[in-house]
């Protein structure tokens, strides 16, 4: 399990990231933290011929709050947003929280909040959090280009986002608080992958829900918003187990789970259900 | 494709000078390069923990990192701890307790917990136990494993110095919600308070 | 004893007169700690080449073309060899049985045109270096003649299956019928009630955290071939390698350095290492193979796929009057060496009644042959899966008996000993039913019982379970005989050497990887001789240096090697004790061997130390009694009487089961153990609580799948879920000692018993919580998804 030959290549800055990109065209990955990539690399299931080492780039690695916004530098580790209590606040504990989820602390000092974004696995925690929260995702292209990126127009399939092959995500940007928001999810075993992850954002007023976003990872290639839940949460009733159990219910009948070797649709259904449910009581007790 | 790249970095505080293929893995060039082997290869995919490392301090698989991005690292590994006439606090609680039979996911779960404790010296055995998961051990059933780290840190924490008190950071973090399985099994939440010791 | 630290920690010769029974510290551990430890991968001898394989991407058929022309032009690559190339003798286990109860198959070191298993090697590359010869691999060009495979044992058994091995009638190798009782099908006609199971358990691997590896090379001064590689049979593979190889056995030594764990899957001889041998003599350069995880998962020997289709009749007091049993197990592609393909079937035929007194049995055991990776013995070998039959059964007739779980298995347990089963095994003594009482009482102790009320009055789901079992260990050449081996395990042989200062090295034929018998061993023989256990040196892994020796399985090394040791250690004792009355000018029986010395009886205060004496043996042979020669060297074997002895155990587990997700959680592990003398109870303890993992990781987590076209599930740690700290609960562990008298020690095999009782104490538990929806599941691993399927049947 050695990885194929390729070309290494360590970029100076965001500008010489892009333009090496753009030089090496389509052969080229952008090697941030590695723990997603590199073990694709050791099973040859990836075989990059260029990779654009982007792990010395210190200015992609920051934690800003800007007005009611968070701004986080694509190379900022797992480990450093779980450590950042302070930086984060209450108003995004959610991201704080989530991280014990994503695998493990060896792998979450290495592995990075943009490699986890350009990743694109449907089950990955920065994956559901941007879908839930509505975050935006800039992109750096050649020649100093930039824009931004909805994270509803991010993911465009399985391990596909609409990052092009010359760009470089840098940063991540949370639009508004989330004080109320809470992510879980079930693996067979701890660590893993999940085989469905649930993620909620509720408007309270008082213990009335005036709304919320309802997002679920591993029920389709890409996460998903299940807007029939959040129908439920928007008809302004006291938070409740059964309102919560309706919401669940109703982002169950919504979607079209795949089989899996975790487990058949309905069970990945039934497994979407109990997790809206436990994640709304967590995020109602944020 | 096969160029070779001249790297420096610092491996247990003595600096080294390596040429190495791109695609050689760190782990490789901590083995078979500097022949320090007791950092071991179980899975190549950063699943088993049995390459478990100390990177700036911070536990990382040696696995899924190329040697070329060590450069200028501070690298750490089981050799840096004590040696077999005076070994360091944490070898010994793993003897104490039989926290390894064959040995070779030992240097890992060695490094693992060193990297833990140090940022986390305040760990309760359930944070221990959540962190010890990192890694595969196929012979101890990991609780003499998650005894020795728990008896490690106790006595740590009783002897005088610096890590004796708790940390912002560590504050901040004692808050993380553990896995809904751990939850479950905590007491007060589904066993009754038994003594543990007939 | 609910923590893992030592009980006793400081154990001293002096005060207590002996070693045994110390949690005398690893002598292993300070090596193994400071990464000073030397496993095979460890090993870089000059000039060493790299091998990896070309392996089969086809689960059955023909290969039509090998072509390795681009492999060989791979830079960095040294040679590429196929079948044709390296021409070797295949490896062929056989059993002694007629035609229609054994069919002997050949596994070819490498695939010759047929392939049956993806994964099979076809060719060996060799490079300079272990990334260049993966590109090698790659570059290989492959064209197969592709045919359907068989898949599962259904599948292999009907009547159109295509054949795996042509000389392999219905892919049938091992077909036999055992015991059948006279009259048994009156009994079942008569009998009050009739409980039928049909179980079934997945394929698993082993799953060493060391994968296998090897390094060969020739010796020139030695005229040898060196092969060091992680096996736990040293002297089979020696065995196998001169016969492929057409040598003589003096001409190959193998080595087995530290290794990272075996559990079965290194008792077996491997392809790899016979092909890397073969390589490093061709090429006259070392080569070293280290197996990647992706080959271990899915190439690696495996095993544990078994069903069961079994009957007991009971009488309305919950006697249990037959067993009937069929029993067919999915071996897959070939035959292991030495143990063969019969391994599991007759293992499980020849055991099944266990601590149960079944009057009337009858077993049809099969192994039958598929497209899948082959299999090897595993840690318990069928014991895990015909325990979790049997105990399924009393669960069963439990219930339509409306009698309590525990209460069944009391009424049958064995309770006198020696006990001659229906299956012509005889028991010695254990603690059956002393365990289960016990076992149960900490259970309702701890208040589980009324626990378990209460909460499901709060909607949670809880269940207790039990598993009652033995586990035969040291198993006698006369055992392994029965099977119609025909190479034949059993004895062990061992010599304990004194050098001239006093220092005692001990060898033995078993083969240590984890199970700490450097510390064992050597607490064994230090109390035999009166000596301080850090002045005893445990050597093995050698053929050259230990004579003979079966290796490690079947929880043999501590009942057969240590016994020899004993015996062995007695020897010199002797010899120390006549040299020792002739130097102290005393009769022979006035002197006694106490702490490093020779001392006499009557006066205590007359004693030579052994270094003294060690100096006369070795250099002043002159002062020596006429009738000794020089030296202190004495070997001794030791092959158990009769049918070995057995350990026993009661497991009892609480499990919780969350409807959400369909998790079983284990809130309580308890397990009461007889192993009889313990040699070091936290050796004994850790043995219990890995080998309980093992069983949990059977029960609820670890499974090999394969599709249609034979292709496996499971090439990485993602699909194959090896539990963690996280999933793998803490276990009390209590013990019982009845003193084996069949061993020198009085200790039974300790190695593979948590491994056996926990697959069926976690199914009892989470059959007993799914009670309220008259569901009971037979098959593990029980996954979430059929846990919460399950639990929607709830009233």
């Amino acid at each position: 399990m050695k990885p194929a030959a390729f070309a290494y290549h360590r970029a100076r800055d965001v500008d010489g990231a892009t333009a090496l990109l753009a030089e090496l065209g389509a052969d080229a990955k952008v090697l941030a933290g590695g723990q997603s990539l590199v073990p694709m690399m050791n099973f040859r299931l990836a075989r990059p011929r260029h990779l654009v080492d982007i792990g010395r780039l210190h200015e992609l690695n920051h934690i800003t709050r800007d007005g009611s916004a968070l701004r986080i530098g694509a190379l900022t580790t797992h480990h450093t947003v779980e450590t950042a209590g302070r930086q984060l606040g209450p108003e995004f504990e959610v991201l704080r929280a989530a991280m014990s989820w994503v695998g493990h602390t060896p792998i979450r000092a290495l592995g990075t909040v943009g490699g986890s974004l350009a990743h694109a696995d449907a089950t990955a925690e920065w994956c559901l959090l941007a879908v839930l929260l509505d975050a935006s995702v800039t992109v750096r292209g050649p020649c100093g280009s930039q824009r931004s990126i909805a994270a509803a127009d991010l993911f465009l399939g399985f391990y596909t986002t609409t990052v092009e092959p010359d760009e470089l995500i840098t940063e991540v940007t949370f639009p508004r608080p989330a004080p109320r928001a809470a992510l879980t999810e079930f693996a067979e075993r701890h660590g893993d992958f999940a085989t469905v992850a649930a993620a909620v954002d509720l408007d309270l007023d008082g213990d009335t829900v005036r709304g919320g976003r309802v997002a679920l990872g591993g029920v389709a290639p890409v996460p998903v918003r299940a807007r029939a839940a959040e129908e439920v949460l928007r008809r302004g009733e006291v938070a409740s187990v059964d309102l919560f159990a309706e919401c669940a219910a109703a982002a169950a009948a919504e979607i079209d789970p795949p089989d899996t070797p975790n487990g058949d649709a309905a069970y990945h259904r039934n497994l979407a259900r109990d997790l809206i449910e436990r994640a709304c009581e967590e995020a109602l007790a944020r | 494709m096969s160029e070779q790249h001249l790297i420096t970095l610092t491996v247990n505080g003595h600096d080294h000078e390596l040429l190495v293929a791109a695609r050689r893995t760190l782990v490789d060039a901590i083995r078979h390069d500097l022949r320090l082997t007791g950092t071991h290869v179980g899975c190549e995919h950063g699943v088993c923990g049995a390459c478990t490392i100390l990177v700036d301090g911070a536990p990382a698989r040696a696995c899924l990192m190329f040697a070329v991005q060590a450069e200028g690292r501070d690298i750490r590994t089981v050799e840096s701890l004590g040696s077999p006439e005076a070994p360091n606090d944490l070898q010994r609680a793993f003897s104490e307790h039989h926290a390894l039979q064959c040995g070779f996911c030992t240097p890992g779960f060695l490094m693992l917990a060193e990297g833990f404790l140090t940022e986390h010296p305040h760990a309760t055995k359930s944070e221990i136990r959540a962190a010890v998961s990192a890694n595969l051990c196929r012979c101890t059933g990991y609780q003499p494993i998650v005894e020795a780290v728990d008896d490690c840190a106790r006595k740590r924490r009783c002897a005088p110095g610096p890590a004796a008190a708790p940390s912002a950071t560590q504050a901040a973090d004692t808050t993380t919600p553990a896995g809904p399985a751990r939850a479950a099994a905590d007491p007060g939440h589904g066993q009754p308070d038994t003594p543990r010791s007939p | 004893m609910s923590t893992t630290a030592p009980h006793h920690t400081e154990p001293r010769f002096d005060r207590d007169g002996t070693w045994v029974g110390a949690s005398v510290r690893r002598r292993e551990d300070p090596r193994l700690l400071t990464g000073r430890g030397r496993f095979v991968d460890d090993i870089a001898l000059p000039r060493m080449a790299h091998a990896q394989f070309v392996r089969s991407t086809v689960a059955a058929g023909t290969v039509t073309e090998l072509d390795l022309t681009a492999t060989r032009r791979t830079p960095g690559v040294i040679a590429a060899f196929s079948a044709v190339d390296l021409d070797l003798g295949d490896i062929t286990a056989i059993l002694e049985r007629p035609a229609a109860e054994f069919v002997p198959t050949d596994m070819p070191v490498l695939a010759r045109d047929r392939v049956r298993f993806v994964g099979e090697p076809l060719a060996i590359v060799i490079a300079e270096d272990p990334y260049a010869v993966e590109d090698g691999v790659e570059a290989a060009r492959v064209t197969y003649d592709t045919a359907p495979a068989v898949v599962s044992a259904d599948q292999a058994l009907a009547d159109s299956a295509p054949l795996v091995h042509d000389n392999a009638p219905n892919n049938t190798l091992l077909d036999v019928s055992l015991f059948a009782t006279e009259g048994i099908d009156d009994v079942f006609a008569a009998a009050d009630h009739v409980v039928h199971v049909e179980a079934s358990s997945s394929r698993q691997n082993a799953l060493p955290l060391e994968t296998r590896g090897v390094v060969a090379a020739w010796d020139d001064r030695d005229e040898q071939l060196m092969v060091q590689t992680c096996t736990q049979v040293p002297h089979q593979v020696r065995t196998v390698l001169a016969r492929c190889l057409g040598r003589d056995e003096r001409t190959v030594r193998v080595l087995a350095p530290d290794m990272g764990g075996g559990f079965g899957q290194k008792c077996v001889v491997g392809r790899e290492e016979i092909a890397a041998a073969a390589a490093a003599l061709r090429l006259e350069r070392p080569v070293k193979w280290i197996e990647d995880r992706r080959d271990a998962l899915s190439a690696a020997f495996l095993a544990r796929e078994q069903r069961y289709d079994a009957r007991a009749a009971f009488d309305a007091e919950g006697h249990i009057l037959a067993l009937d049993a069929d029993i067919v197990c999915d071996m897959g592609a070939y035959s292991c060496y030495p143990f063969s393909a019969g391994i599991e079937p007759l293992m499980a035929s020849a055991e099944m009644p266990g601590v149960y007194r079944v009057p009337a049995y009858r077993v049809r055991g099969r192994a039958v042959t598929t497209n899948k990776a082959p299999s090897a013995p595993y840690r318990g070998v069928s014991r895990p899966q015909y325990v979790m039959v049997m105990e399924r059964l009393f669960e069963r007739a439990s219930r339509e008996l409306g009698l309590d779980p525990v209460e069944i298995r009391r009424r049958n347990v064995i309770t006198t000993f020696p006990y001659t089963g229906v299956n012509a095994v005889t028991y010695d003594p254990g603690t059956y039913l002393e365990s289960l009482n016990l076992c149960e009482q900490l259970v309702r102790d701890e208040g589980w019982y009324e626990r378990k009320e209460q909460l499901a009055d709060a909607g949670r789901i809880l269940g207790i379970g039990y598993c009652c079992f033995n586990e035969r260990t040291g198993y006698a050449s006369d055992a392994f005989a029965k099977r119609k081996m025909t190479v034949v395990p059993g004895f062990d042989l061992s010599q304990v050497r004194m050098d001239p200062s006093g220092g005692i090295v001990v060898t033995s034929g078993t083969m240590n990887h984890g199970q700490s018998h450097e510390t064992t061993f050597a607490q064994i023989v230090a109390s035999r001789l009166g000596i301080d256990v850090a002045r005893v040196k445990l050597q093995q892994g050698d053929t050259d240096r230990v004579s003979y020796g079966w290796g490690t399985f079947a929880s043999r090394s501590v009942t057969i090697g240590g016994s020899a040791a004993s015996l062995a250690a007695d020897r010199l004792g002797a010899k120390l004790l006549h040299i020792g009355a002739h130097l102290l000018e005393t009769q022979p029986d006035n002197v006694e061997l106490h702490n490093g010395a020779v001392r006499q009886r009557d006066d205590h205060s007359r004693k030579l130390p052994f270094s003294e004496i060690a100096t006369v043996a070795y250099l002043r042979a002159d002062l020596l009694p006429k009738d000794t020669e020089p030296g202190l060297t004495a070997e001794a074997s030791f092959d158990p009487a009769g049918d070995g002895t057995f350990a026993n155990a009661t497991h009892a587990v609480v499990v919780e089961l969350h409807p959400g997700t369909g998790q079983v959680e284990i809130l309580r592990y308890l397990c009461v153990e007889d192993c009889g003398v313990t040699i070091n109870p936290q050796i004994v303890e850790g043995q219990c609580r890995g080998g309980i993992a093992q069983g949990i990781a059977g029960a609820l987590f670890e499974q090999i799948t394969y599709d249609s076209n034979g292709e496996p599930s499971c090439a990485s740690f993602i699909d194959y879920k090896v539990p963690t700290a996280a999933e793998i609960p803490d276990v009390e562990i209590h013990h019982l000692e009845t003193p084996c008298t069949l061993t020198e020690s009085g200790a039974k095999g300790v190695g593979e018993g948590g491994t056996i009782g926990a697959p069926a104490a976690v199914l009892n538990a989470v059959n007993d919580a799914l009670r309220p929806t008259g569901i009971e599941l037979d098959a593990t691993p029980i996954t979430p998804q059929t846990v919460q399927r399950a639990l929607e049947a709830r009233p």
